[in-house]
């Protein structure tokens, strides 16, 4: 049993990490139009920036949970702005390929630099140690992971659904030319917005750090995972994704438990369930 | 729109009388020449490695660049039907003749399994899905005990083709895969400009008009990807053969993004031009594979330039600067 409830809270981590990133990926899809393939590129690169600011700088984890998607997101926006805006009128897969060509611009950068060997992060020492449910054992950095993953999401889906900027917001999905003529400075809006969105994925970064091993490689496995959680739950919705992010961590923790050789693929499997079952995803709106 | 730019460009210079139906049959006619004679000056296995990629470009390029399809996870195929073919020439000791077969027969029903399940989403969604099958595929080629795991699939032997041509001796080799390269590359040629190529061009231009037309337009995109699917895995297998090993490298995402940048760069849309942007990656890949890392980092700044400066592509602008100053 220990072993199972252990699996499930390394789901629900896990989930927590893909509920982050889809949810960056839908609001920056939603307004700029743009499947950012360098999303797991920009977490890793949130990670590095924390462990090189303790290592290097001495910048601990409390300042970095806030520079470093600062950092990030100012990266997006240059990115958006030198590069991106050049391609919003023609077919959305060049933005896909100009991320794809990013993303091994960033990784190969970092691989020459670090190396393939992951870093250690160490847990802050607020956050070390761990209490005793009875039934398991609760590491205090996990619990936190979890918690503030939720309380970020659920925040983005408040400003988002129940704001008026995130009006805004909705508005210039639904039709940025119409919202424009309102006097409404789009442009600088879709520049925030990824701005905001990989930042989203910094943020991500940072919280994985002490868990993971913070290492070059460690963004692209992840983004193709959260590529298939936003194929199952759709990209209509913040609370689909978020809420298929953690089900399917989850899912996954469940597999790893019971049939440990599949846990790798079970997402993908999902997928091609949910393809045939209800191809336009659990959340989706477009068919 | 009107497809992508390296096709826009190919359209103006058949209408501007630059491609001509005898100057493409003289165009052809010297390429095949050219393709016999080479491998007397350039070192054989470089080439088939580039007939290789170039067919696994150009069947790529049957979906990108004329059904409007991206598939960001060619890999699959390119990589498992590597897998089977060198695991029935190797361990079980078939001729190579049916390993090109099963390797080409596999990757086209994982072509019909994918496809079939992908076509149900378009645009962004359905490169995300091809990719994350590829994943899938990518992660049981890791666990499957017949792929070797890591190490992958090494010494596979070449053979004797019908019982009569020694693949061991390098310009027999190559003219085999050359007649490989050249009957992949006859069928794309041939699906192209067939009425069924019409009507996938039409899907790319105008898909609900190819609907309202009365097209199974689901029909042909499966078609289409299946075709691609296992001309990609002949490519596969041939490359299996050729280079005696198969392995992760080639079911990697890297290598799925590798054939989007050939066709990209040599021009999507164009008959020549993934075969020409095959030329110029693994040209790439081959003299840089001394710098280590800066591989990516060069394939990466290639890929971004290609997207934001370079959208016709080799190909494309060649007929572009053909057409203001015409010869």
């Amino acid at each position: 049993m220990q072993a199972l409830y252990g699996q499930l809270l390394v789901g629900l981590i896990n989930g927590s990490f893909y509920a982050l990133l889809s949810l960056g990926l839908a609001v920056i899809f939603g307004l700029v139009n743009v499947v950012n393939f360098a999303h797991g590129a920009l977490y890793m690169t949130g990670a590095f920036v924390a462990w090189f600011g303790l290592s290097q700088l001495g910048i601990g984890y409390w300042p970095a949970l806030l520079l470093s998607p600062l950092a990030v997101g100012v990266l997006g926006m240059v990115v958006e702005r030198t590069m991106l805006r050049r391609l919003y009128q023609l077919d959305n897969l060049y933005g896909l390929l100009l991320t794809f060509g990013l993303t091994l611009i960033v990784e190969g950068l970092f691989h020459h630099a670090y190396g393939n060997s992951g870093n250690s992060y160490p847990v802050p020492e607020a956050l070390q140690g761990g209490a005793n449910l009875g039934f398991m054992f609760l590491p205090r950095y996990r619990a936190w992971v979890v918690l503030v993953s939720l309380v970020v999401c659920f925040g983005s889906w408040f400003v988002i659904e129940r704001t008026r900027l995130g009006a805004y917001l909705r508005a210039g999905t639904e039709n940025p030319r119409l919202l424009q003529a309102f006097g409404v400075n789009v442009p600088l809006m879709m520049t925030l917005t990824f701005g905001f969105g990989v930042a989203l994925a910094g943020f991500a970064g940072v919280m994985a750090a002490p868990i993971y091993q913070v290492s070059p490689s460690m963004g692209s496995a992840l983004i193709i995972v959260v590529f298939a959680v936003v194929v199952v739950g759709g990209m209509g919705s913040i609370l689909g994704s978020i809420v298929t992010g953690l089900g399917l961590g989850l899912v996954e923790g469940l597999t790893k438990y019971f049939y440990p050789p599949a846990a790798s693929t079970v997402v993908f499997a999902i997928m091609a369930v949910v393809l045939l079952l209800r191809p336009a995803g659990l959340f989706g709106r477009e068919a | 729109m009107s497809g992508p730019p390296g096709i826009q460009e190919a359209r103006e210079a058949r209408r501007a009388g630059i491609i001509t139906p005898g100057r493409k049959r003289a165009f052809f006619a010297i390429m095949v020449l050219v393709g016999l004679a080479l491998p007397l000056a350039v070192y054989p296995v470089f080439l088939m490695n580039v007939l290789c990629m170039a067919l696994f470009a150009s069947a790529f390029n049957l979906l990108l660049g004329y059904t409007g399809l991206l598939s960001f996870g060619h890999a699959a195929f390119l990589g498992s039907a590597g897998y089977v073919a060198g695991h029935v020439l190797k361990a079980w000791g078939w001729p190579p003749e049916l390993g090109l077969l099963a390797g080409t027969v596999v990757a086209t029903l994982l072509g019909v399994v994918i496809g079939g399940l992908a076509i149900r989403r378009s645009g962004i969604y359905f490169a995300m899905i091809t990719l994350g099958f590829a994943q899938m595929l990518y992660f049981l080629a890791v666990q499957l005990p017949f792929t070797g795991g890591e190490d992958g699939l090494q010494g596979i032997p070449r053979g004797t083709l019908f019982g009569l041509v020694p693949l061991d001796q390098p310009l027999p080799l190559y003219y085999v895969v050359y007649a490989v390269f050249l009957l992949g590359f006859f069928v794309v040629y041939r699906t192209i400009h067939s009425p069924f190529g019409h009507v996938l061009r039409s899907i790319r231009e105008n898909e609900p008009r190819a609907l309202s037309l009365g097209y199974d337009v689901d029909r042909y995109k499966l078609v289409a990807f299946v075709i691609s699917a296992g001309l990609s895995g002949l490519a596969g297998a041939t490359k299996a053969l050729v280079l005696q090993f198969a392995t992760l490298t080639d079911a990697h995402w890297h290598k799925s993004g590798e054939v989007v940048l050939m066709t990209l760069l040599g021009g999507m849309g164009t008959v020549m031009g993934p075969s020409v942007g095959a030329l110029v990656v693994v040209t790439m890949d081959n003299y840089l594979s001394g710098v280590g890392d800066w591989v990516t980092v060069i394939i990466g700044s290639v890929f971004v330039a290609g997207v934001l400066a370079f959208r016709r592509g080799l190909v494309g602008e060649a007929l572009h600067l053909a057409r203001h100053f015409p010869f």
